[in-house]
């Protein structure tokens, strides 16, 4: 198509090669795939289509806008007419109405990229400062007995915060320093509400909060002195500005940063139900380890009373009773084989004696001579012819006369 | 050890949780006197009744700060 070198003949071209022509010269420039372009919306139109167009004006010229339904769903702020917008896209041609039209896939507050480009050099200059590092990070306390509450003090957000702590830890005292959230008062009353309370109120910990709002109404934690004053403040600081996605650069410089006011409040105090479970806890430890020592000192006395009922008087004298008994039945023991032994030996004697009895010698025919004085005649030199004798039988006596005697030679 | 003689009544919450920690350090440590074991073990119980008790009757003080930064109650 629109070759120049196809003869002699003049070229004419229908409009609708004319326009794709037009539209594949613009859409081969790289620059117009790839734009920004800022401007005041006028002739807005969002019909039940979903897709929504609109001209981008300025004082000397306008340009027609389209957003595709897929792309328009994600705009987050309503668009309205007269509003200064940055709108990004490529430029191509609506061939059906000859019309060259910026398709638009962003959409942007003006001053918003200006605001941006701010926000990542003063981020980069704090960062660089050190403002931001890990190791400045203050631990929040876990008990905290009083709570500084920067906010605005007719927001939603103070009522939040206020709820949450007297739900979770009603123990806290707070103190609240008001300040205005937005607006160019905003960042000097924040700052000054930091430092007022660092320097009157000295509370554990502080909470610089808002409820959640555009970039605009959140641009005064990004503004440098109150950044500042959050890294400087003595006491540890929990930001807690309405914005889920998006980072301010309070949110970096705070020791702990929620995504809510509500968040803040929740990092910042334990909550009552825990402890008390806490404390059951506690208690059972005290009871145990009490018991514990109790024992170990039930013991330890057991076995010093026992040691010293061994040293007891008393103690002495059982064992020595013990000791008596010991020996009483020793000696008994001994006495009676003792007496046991004598009796054998008794007994044998007798036999013995009985042997040896003169009477029993007699029954068997001998006889006891005794003079008459009664002494026993063991020889024959003893008596004289005619001297009285007894003679003494088993069973009687025999008075007799010495008639003869004829000693024995030998 | 002189903050063991501060009245338990007038400790906070996160003192006397503090004080609590210690005393059963203390008993589940190294063997002593029944005596001071029973002291201690007193002294917890009050610390733990005075925290059970602040966490009862707590209600939460909101106070505020003045044009002229003094604390006013509200």
């Amino acid at each position: 198509m629109f070759s120049h070198d196809s003869g002699l003949s003049v070229n004419i071209y229908t409009v609708s090669d004319l326009t794709a022509y037009i539209r594949a010269l613009m859409e081969s420039n790289e620059n117009l795939m790839d734009i920004w372009v800022s401007g005041e919306i006028s002739n807005l139109s969002q019909p039940k289509s979903g897709h929504v167009y609109f001209t981008l004006k300025d004082i000397n010229a306008s340009l027609r806008c389209v957003i595709w339904r897929e792309q328009a769903w994600r705009l987050k702020g309503a668009l309205r007419d007269g509003m200064s917008v940055e709108a990004h896209g490529y430029i191509s041609v609506y061939e059906q109405g000859g019309q060259y039209q910026l398709y638009v896939d962003g959409l942007r507050a003006a001053g918003e990229g200006l605001l941006y480009q701010e926000f990542l050099r003063l981020k980069a200059a704090l960062e660089a400062e050190g403002l931001f590092d890990e190791e400045r990070k203050r631990p929040i306390p876990r008990y905290p007995r009083r709570i500084g509450i920067v906010t605005s003090p007719t927001g939603a957000a103070l009522q939040d915060m206020l709820n949450t702590l007297r739900g979770r830890y009603p123990l806290a005292e707070v103190v609240i320093a008001p300040a205005t959230m937005q607006g160019d008062d905003a960042p000097p009353q924040i700052v000054r509400a930091i430092e007022a309370l660092n320097r009157m109120v000295k509370p554990d910990v502080i909470l610089v909060a808002r409820g959640g709002g555009s970039l605009e109404d959140l641009w005064a934690f990004n503004d440098e002195r109150v950044v500042r004053a959050v890294a400087a403040s003595q006491v540890p600081v929990i930001s807690g500005v309405g914005h889920e996605t998006d980072f301010t650069l309070t949110d970096f410089a705070a020791d702990l940063r929620a995504p809510t006011p509500t968040g803040a409040a929740v990092l910042a105090v334990p909550n009552v139900s825990d402890l008390a479970a806490e404390l059951n806890g506690w208690v059972l430890r005290l009871q145990q380890s009490a018991l514990e020592t109790l024992n170990r000192s039930a013991m330890a006395l057991n076995e010093k009373a026992h040691r010293l009922e061994r040293q007891s008087p008393l103690w002495r004298v059982r064992q020595d009773r013990q000791y008596l008994d010991n020996l009483a039945q020793r000696l008994q023991l001994h006495i009676r084989h003792d007496l046991q032994n004598r009796g054998a030996a008794l007994d044998h004697i007798g036999e013995r004696l009985t042997g040896l009895d003169p009477a029993h010698i007699l029954r068997r025919g001998y006889a006891l001579v005794k003079d008459s004085a009664g002494s026993l005649i063991s020889s024959a030199k003893q008596v004289k012819l005619g001297q009285d004798i007894a003679v003494q039988l088993s069973d009687g006596t025999l008075d007799a006369q010495v008639r003869q005697v004829k000693p024995e030679e030998g | 050890m002189s903050e063991k003689t501060k009245t338990v009544d007038r400790m906070s919450y996160e003192e006397a949780l503090q004080e609590l920690e210690e005393i059963l350090e203390a008993l589940e440590g190294e063997a002593r006197g029944l005596d001071q074991t029973m002291d201690l073990y007193e002294r917890g119980r009050a610390l733990v009744q005075h925290c059970q008790g602040l966490l009862e009757q707590a209600d939460l003080k909101v106070r505020q700060l003045d044009q002229n930064d003094e604390i006013q109650d509200i």
